[in-house]
């Protein structure tokens, strides 16, 4: 891979403010090595979110922290404490909701709730009162007393949310949350999510396939890949490393499309579409001298777009294993490089 | 609140969990009770008059004590299933990730089905007397059928605990538990050992279930048990400890998956 292993903040595991703290984190089944020395520092009341292609160790890594697993070697510190010397204290401080929902298929989902709560021993009236509160919450009041043979699926996701809280912990690990929702219900649990963080000060771990979540709701972001981390920075900060942010130009004809390249020196054109890629790094005002060009030209471009580098980038240039170096958002045909 | 005082309440938690489970799905839970209350009914009816001579005396009368512990093992299947699904649904992955104790886990799960497993005894042995059984046992002999009962569906549900947790899907976990379904035939559950051919008498003596039958049999009719007894009870306190070593190990096992 040709991209440097950018952004990677080293601190010490003793850190006061990291919710989560670990340090060559190493795994392997049989002979596969899933894990290959993770490096993590994850402060208090934000949003992490694990990138990586299926395969990668993203839900490994979940089960790792969250206590399901045990790691080969490396340390880490949840919630201050140690992983393998107080695993009971890291499981009271956190809470897990997993690929797959995890629930009580032949309870309701209000009794779901309240074994949850007596787990935690609020005792029976607490228990009672933060089931229905949450019930409330997350809009399965009417469906507190069916089966959950009757819930949809994002019913079930949003119940599996809500047993997590019901223990209020400090440190939340969501793996593929929204995975197979439709968008409203991917949004409410963002929107869920979010306050989370910004109310009640939760640290969320988060992996997912969709880098647009990852892109609303972190904010740093790891992409993992083969077991290794191969960037880690904020949203900006890794689309800052991959090139590729360019205005394309569509023409009416082939003679406009030849005429644009020849005034404009670009090389990214593709003629079945009749499209030209001019690299720009989308601000206004190379946007007003490349419109300046095309004037003193005479050409107009039948259309106009923009398009700035986003995680989707980021990501299919992180985890490429072709062995050579892609700027994705360029066409095949006329990649710049 | 102590640790110790956690683990009980955990415990209990999860054993109300599952009687919520059984008293929803009455079905699964008394599953085990079909294939004893068949053979009951089949053996009282269709072939008794004829077994009746080789066991002389009434062979409704011998016949039901080893269909309650048929009883016993016949509910295997549910307890295997039941924990099968807990462990392949998640649910149990959520348990891991809280702060309560693993055996809680293990223990609300096999109060709950050894209750279910004791009750379908109850159920088998209310339909013999309805159709001629007639024990003979005093106060003190009914209180020992009843520890046996408790053994034997200890015993077989610390056991089915360990098959369900082996397997990797429901469907196996409920064909695990067969061997232990048959051998009550393969001892004195239907016939004495004694009217067996030579290698399957041998085999019968000195297989678990013959003396737990035995026992359980002399305690009921008020016929001599002798020194069966001791046997019964190692093979009942042995088997659960089997199971319950087995299980905790299956149930940490996957930890390291």
């Amino acid at each position: 891979m040709a991209y440097p292993i950018a952004l990677l903040s080293v601190t010490g595991l003793s850190a006061s403010k990291s919710a989560i703290a670990v340090r060559g984190l190493q795994k392997s089944f049989n002979d596969k090595v899933v894990l290959d020395g993770i490096d993590l520092d994850i402060k208090q009341g934000t949003v992490f979110s694990l990138l990586g292609p299926n395969g990668a160790g993203k839900t490994t890594t979940v089960r790792i922290l969250s206590t399901l697993t045990k790691p080969d070697a490396g340390r880490a510190r949840i919630a201050g404490k140690d992983l393998n010397r107080e695993p009971d204290a890291v499981r009271a401080a956190i809470g897990v909701t997993g690929q797959f929902a995890a629930v009580d298929n032949l309870l309701t989902g209000f009794e779901n709730l309240v074994l949850m709560g007596d787990l935690h021993h609020l005792g029976k009236r607490e228990s009672r009162q933060r089931a229905t509160r949450l019930l409330e919450q997350f809009d399965l009041v009417e469906a507190a007393g069916n089966s959950l043979a009757t819930y949809s699926g994002g019913m079930r996701r949003r119940l599996d949310l809500a047993m997590t809280l019901v223990g209020q912990p400090k440190i939340i690990f969501l793996d593929e949350p929204t995975t197979g929702l439709d968008p409203r219900s991917r949004r409410t649990l963002w929107q869920v999510i979010r306050d989370l963080v910004s109310q009640d000060g939760v640290t969320i771990f988060l992996t997912t396939q969709y880098l647009e979540e990852a892109d609303q709701l972190a904010d740093r972001i790891a992409v993992l890949d083969q077991g290794k981390l191969v960037a880690e920075g904020t949203p900006a900060e890794l689309k800052q490393l991959v090139p590729g942010g360019h205005v394309s130009l569509r023409f009416r004809d082939t003679a406009g499309l030849n005429r644009a390249a020849r005034e404009l020196g670009a090389t990214g054109r593709d003629e079945q579409e009749l499209t030209l890629q001019v690299p720009s790094d989308g601000g206004a005002r190379s946007l007003r001298s490349l419109l300046d060009q095309l004037d003193r030209a005479n050409l107009e471009p039948a259309e106009l777009t923009m398009h700035t580098p986003d995680l989707d980038d980021v990501f299919l240039a992180l985890t490429d294993h072709t062995g050579r170096p892609r700027s994705v958002s360029i066409t095949e045909n006329g990649a710049d490089r | 609140m102590t640790a110790a005082t956690y683990a009980f309440t955990d415990t209990r938690t999860l054993l109300h969990r599952n009687l919520v489970h059984a008293l929803r799905y009455p079905a699964m839970s008394l599953s085990g009770l079909l294939m004893p209350l068949v053979f009951l009914l089949l053996f009282r009816y269709a072939f008794g008059a004829a077994l009746g001579a080789g066991v002389g005396g009434s062979y409704i009368n011998y016949l039901t004590p080893g269909m309650l512990i048929m009883t016993g093992t016949s509910s295997m299947v549910g307890t295997a299933v039941a924990v099968c699904t807990d462990m392949t649904e998640g649910i149990v992955d959520r348990l891991r990730t809280m702060s309560i104790s693993r055996f809680a886990v293990l223990a609300g799960h096999v109060l709950g089905n050894a209750a279910q497993a004791l009750l379908s005894m109850g159920v088998l042995l209310g339909v013999a007397v309805a159709i001629g059984f007639r024990p003979h046992a005093g106060a003190l002999q009914w209180l020992g059928a009843l520890g046996v009962a408790v053994l034997t569906a200890g015993a077989m549900t610390w056991l089915a605990m360990a098959l369900g947790l082996s397997a990797s899907a429901p469907e196996t976990a409920s064909n695990l538990p067969m061997p232990f379904i048959l051998l009550p035939l393969l001892g004195s559950g239907f016939v004495p050992a004694m009217s067996m051919s030579p290698g399957l008498r041998q085999f019968a003596e000195f297989q678990p279930f013959t003396p737990i039958t035995q026992t359980l049999r002399g305690l009921l009719l008020g016929t001599h048990i002798g020194h069966q007894w001791v046997p019964a009870v190692c093979w009942c306190l042995g088997l659960a400890v089997v199971g319950y070593l087995a299980s905790r190990w299956l149930f940490d096992r996957r930890a390291q998956l």
